[in-house]
């Protein structure tokens, strides 16, 4: 009924409304699109990071000091798949799974088509540690990776550029004028966050990188992988395998780390922190926003006071109380502002939508924004038509009935 | 008695000096009665209708109102005693602009928790088609004559059943005409048992009411049973 009454005010001078609730509209709109763009974006990011192993710890090799004299990042040879190995026995308690690897490019052919992708020599372990599957086929086995088995597990981009008519398994392609029989196809995982494709690779035994394609003698890796049970681990897990490398290296108490660990929290906490600033600027410049918005309802709502002191001494005089004044004056002013917060929500969606679209940008407008928009509106409603509804309660209905 | 009221006052101060708008003003309105208050301007018949209507509180003295003694009531209880126990009709109607007879009519029940929903549109229908607006119920102010208009505010003061009606100049704005169908109508109601009460300055619409209480200087100077005679 207080409804009826607030909604038909608010539909007698439509213009002045829309305007009126314009500050609210904008103020709105804004708050959903900023927060549908920004959480697209962490959400995208983390889905990333997740996908990657968001409890992963990665161990590079680090620079080799001889004699005063620093060699670049990697130089080091003194990080093995033992070290893998060794890390993954010794801190069972932490670590899930562990894979080394080493790098390499070249060429494929199969029959007339040919592709160049990156050639990963991992363990038998690297499913695990990246939560990453074969769609098809099998992965290969202890044995493979023991006897340096010219296996290979291929990505799914390198599957559809190599067999774009036939299934990959059990198919032999060629990697450097050398056969390599094809065990399985790997599941998409699609492109990262640099917009690499994840999927142009070729996984195989790190054994066969090392002594087939790369025709080496060292057993150094390019990179440990270790994903933990845990994210709460680890800074525990980053202590305990610098310990344990540092003492498998043999490294004395005043020489440096031959080796870096990096995990994926650093990544994680910046990306928390810039969604933290997002949203003390969002909540400022909404709160500004809303400020202004409600300054204008509580005006529209004086105004309009002043305009219908002759309505109020008149509904007074039937028998409204002071309480159904202040009621009905309360209910107009939050009307307002939801129904400018209605529009806002919608506008936002629309705009944020729209954005999506022109800039291939994820976007994600979740309920809890939506609602609390919408609930904000109303209290700012509530807050700036208090004074006005006051006011009007406290005329006199003499006063009023006289008022030209 | 319907109305009572006892060596009444009421003060304004007007910086220094005091002004008395009533100045001991008692007398009684017995169920059925029209009267006509009357008097000059600032004879304080208007103070008078403000505080019979609960508009306004008087300074000293008692209002006995259908029993309830109403003066050193609170705002909200006054509210509830206009709501139910009077009807009010205006000079210049007072009607909702853009608003449907209908619902101007329907206004106090919103403020009587005895209506609801569609008893609210079916009493105001009844009370229009009383007012013989039966046929007008959704025409605007604006479509309606002066006449038509106060016919709406004359329902809109039916509505809770109230004994009493204040009409304060209730032709003031009317042609004669409708000034004349308008108290006609005042008669009907008075007929049917409704006290009403009404300010004027006008000798012929107050020679329609049955008695007339005569102003003057805050005092109440005679109260004459005119006009008796006339059923």
């Amino acid at each position: 009924m207080i409804l009826k009454v607030a909604l038909r005010a608010i539909f007698r001078n439509k213009t002045r409304s829309l305007l009126t609730a314009l500050g609210i509209i904008v103020g709105i709109a804004a708050v959903i699109a900023v927060v549908a763009i920004g959480q697209g974006a962490t959400t995208m990011m983390m889905r990333e990071i997740n996908s990657i192993g968001n409890n992963l710890i990665m161990v590079f090799p680090g620079s080799r000091n001889q004699g005063g004299v620093h060699a670049g990042s990697g130089a080091s040879q003194t990080l093995t798949a033992e070290d893998g190995e060794v890390i993954a026995h010794d801190l069972v308690h932490l670590v899930k799974a562990v894979s080394p690897m080493v790098r390499t490019g070249s060429q494929v052919i199969y029959q007339e088509n040919n592709w160049s992708t990156q050639i990963q020599g991992v363990s038998i372990d690297y499913p695990d540690v990246r939560s990453w599957g074969v769609e098809n086929g099998v992965f290969f086995t202890t044995a493979d990776q023991r006897s340096a088995t010219r296996v290979c597990v291929i990505g799914s981009t390198v599957a559809d550029n190599l067999f774009p008519d036939e299934d990959p398994v059990g198919k032999t392609i060629r990697i450097r004028n050398m056969p390599f029989r094809v065990l399985g196809v790997m599941v998409r995982k699609g492109s990262n966050t640099m917009g690499t494709d994840q999927d142009d690779v070729i996984l195989a035994p790190y054994t066969t990188v090392k002594r087939v394609l790369q025709n080496s003698i060292f057993n150094n890796v390019n990179m440990l992988m270790i994903s933990l049970y845990s994210l709460d681990d680890i800074p525990a897990a980053k202590d305990e395998i610098g310990a344990l490398l540092r003492q498998r290296h043999k490294l004395g108490i005043n020489t440096d780390d031959d080796f870096s660990l990096i995990d994926m929290t650093e990544i994680t906490n910046t990306i928390g922190s810039m969604t933290k600033l997002m949203t003390i600027l969002l909540t400022t410049v909404a709160s500004i926003s809303l400020l202004v918005g409600g300054i204008g309802i509580m005006n529209i709502m004086l105004v309009s006071v002043t305009e219908r002191t002759r309505e109020i001494g008149l509904r007074m005089a039937i028998g409204a109380t002071p309480c159904d004044i202040l009621l009905q004056f309360i209910s107009e002013a939050i009307a307002l502002s939801t129904a400018g917060g209605l529009l806002g929500v919608l506008l936002g969606i629309f705009g944020a939508r729209l954005v999506g679209k022109l800039q291939q940008w994820p976007i994600l407008v979740t309920e809890s924004s939506v609602l609390i928009a919408f609930l904000f509106s109303a209290a700012v409603g509530m807050f700036f038509g208090f004074y006005p509804a006051l006011r009007a309660s406290r005329l006199n209905p003499i006063d009023c009935l006289r008022y030209e | 008695m319907l109305i009572t009221i006892q060596n009444m006052f009421k003060t304004y101060n007007m910086g220094d000096t005091a002004v008395h708008a009533l100045d001991g003003v008692s007398f009684t309105i017995a169920a059925g009665e029209f009267v006509a208050i009357m008097g000059a301007s600032g004879s304080g018949k208007s103070t008078l209708l403000n505080i019979l209507g609960c508009l306004d509180t008087p300074t000293t003295g008692n209002y006995l109102l259908d029993g309830v003694e109403v003066s050193g009531m609170s705002r909200t209880q006054l509210a509830g005693i206009r709501n139910r126990k009077l009807g009010f009709v205006f000079q210049n109607f007072n009607l909702l602009s853009r608003t449907s007879a209908l619902e101007n009519a329907e206004l106090p029940t919103f403020y009587n928790r005895l209506f609801r929903g569609a008893q609210r549109r079916k009493r105001a229908a009844e009370m229009l088609s009383r007012v013989g607006l039966g046929n007008r119920l959704d025409h605007t102010p604006a479509q309606l004559s002066g006449g038509q208009q106060q016919r709406v505010a004359i329902a809109r003061a039916l509505m809770n059943n109230p004994p009493v009606i204040l009409a304060d100049e209730p032709t003031g704005n009317l042609d004669s005409r409708s000034s004349i169908e308008i108290m006609g109508l005042f008669k009907n109601l008075n007929n049917e048992g409704i006290t009403i009460v009404m300010v004027t300055h006008e000798e012929d619409i107050a020679a329609c009411a049955k008695r007339r209480i005569m102003m003057r200087d805050g005092q109440i100077v005679t109260t004459s049973p005119t006009g008796k005679a006339q059923p």
